[in-house]
């Protein structure tokens, strides 16, 4: 049975205005691993994300020497497990599992918290919409107050949930233009991190134009009738 | 003290039973610090104040909040009788499928008992499907973690008695052994292992519980 998938090496099935795919992205940077990026078009999968990912149907996917790992949590986890200190790189998590819990633990909040909300702010209308634009900011200040002093949420060094929250940083522009925001004035340690966190190569090469991220919404919305 | 481990739970919940068998499978002491979730204590707000849920892990002073997070901790921290493979493929396997039954089996299997009419017959169909899709995890295997009870078998342990009970209730059958031969496999190994046994809440008590809640018919 042919397969257009290399034995070996590492394939990341992604899309690009995907904060998901964005993580797998900076994470492969990161640990300087050689990968193919490949472009996935959500509106016509590929057979070969239907064939990797049968379950969710959704990018990423990682897949190395032939094996798909889905969720990007779970790439971040594995790749930070399979490659550790790969090019004298620290790992995503820390070695203390009390941290590594803690990181774990906001990993899962940004994906419970600030995805959800987020989207809302520019699916709702009316109240629904200012109870989301209450949430998201809730969540974000609370990830601020996280992030506190700290270089990086990792602390001295970019890791774990800097990656899972940076990944949405191409996405704040729209949420303030959708949720009616101003992120730079309400959360200004935050920004300044999302700032530290670009001048790294990786993150600025995984980052997509967050004009572009707009434009893509509009025309998301436009294509599934969203006013 | 130091070192004392306790778990913020409440006897009926799946969520906090899951923390409490990964502790007896590793052997390790705890107290129980009982919730009422009509009225949450003042240390279980200042441990999670962030979902203000159970269960929460208390260890040497530290709090950790989430099922799956807390059962990767105490896997991490406490190394006899693994909860997790070694290899990081498989356990990113555990990984996936620990979080489809949290993201995806668990509100579906709910609702299919508690919701009636053309409702709960969609809910039935759908949760059906997502445990065909579960079984799947289960091929050639006696447990999820293999020869041995694992991470997803411990998060599958709502199963039972959990749905046992509400289906009995609800006067459902999702779990046909026709169906899901494996899965009702899995339910019977799962049972009579000492472990469970000796940790999972009585199937009277959670009957006598469910009872008060809303009522099945």
């Amino acid at each position: 049975m042919g397969s257009d998938l290399p034995e070996k090496g590492l394939v990341l099935l992604s899309s690009w205005p995907s904060m998901f795919g964005i993580r797998g992205v900076i994470a492969l940077e990161e640990k300087g691993l050689e990968y193919e990026y490949r472009e996935e078009h959500l509106g016509n999968k590929s057979a070969t994300l239907l064939r990797l990912n049968p379950i969710h149907k959704k990018v990423p996917v990682l897949v190395h020497d032939g094996r798909p790992i889905c969720e990007s949590l779970i790439i971040l986890q594995y790749i930070d497990e399979t490659w550790p200190g790969a090019d004298g790189a620290p790992c995503f998590l820390p070695a203390d599992p009390f941290a590594r819990s803690q990181a774990r633990f906001w990993a899962d909040f940004i994906d419970k918290k600030v995805y959800d909300a987020g989207t809302r702010l520019w699916k709702m209308k009316g109240e629904e919409h200012a109870e989301a634009k209450k949430e998201f900011i809730e969540s974000m200040k609370l990830l601020e107050g996280e992030l506190g002093e700290k270089p990086y949420f990792g602390g001295e060094t970019f890791g774990f949930v800097d990656i899972a929250l940076v990944s949405y940083a191409c996405w704040f522009h729209t949420y303030d233009v959708t949720g009616g925001l101003n992120m730079e004035a309400e959360l200004p340690k935050l920004m300044a991190w999302v700032k530290r966190c670009k001048e790294r190569e990786s993150v600025s090469k995984a980052l997509p134009d967050p004009l572009k991220i707009y434009d893509f919404l509009l025309s998301l919305k436009k294509r599934y009738g969203i006013e | 003290m130091a070192d004392e481990v306790v778990v913020f739970r409440v006897w009926d919940s799946p969520f906090s039973y899951r923390v409490e068998l990964a502790l007896a499978l590793k052997g390790v002491n705890f107290r129980r610090a009982e919730e009422d979730l009509k009225n949450k204590s003042s240390e279980l707000l200042l441990y999670n104040p962030v979902h203000k849920k159970i269960p929460v892990l208390l260890h040497a002073g530290k709090p950790i909040a989430e099922s799956l997070v807390i059962l990767e901790y105490i896997d991490e921290t406490w190394k006899q009788n693994p909860i997790l493979p070694v290899d990081p493929y498989e356990r990113a396997n555990a990984r996936f499928w620990a979080t489809y039954v949290d993201d995806k089996c668990l509100e579906i299997l709910w609702r299919a008992c508690w919701t009636r009419g053309e409702e709960q017959q969609k809910c039935i169909s759908e949760a059906g499907e997502r445990l065909r899709t579960l079984e799947t995890a289960l091929e050639g295997k006696k447990f999820f973690g293999g020869d041995t009870i694992g991470f997803v078998d411990i998060v599958v342990s709502f199963l039972t008695p959990w749905m046992e009970v509400l289906q009995e209730m609800a006067r459902i059958r999702l779990l046909e052994e026709e169906n899901y031969p494996r899965l009702c496999r899995w339910v019977r190994d799962f049972s009579s292992c000492d472990v469970v046994k000796e940790t999972r809440p009585p199937r009277e008590k959670l009957v006598a519980f469910f009872a008060t809640l809303k009522p099945p018919n």
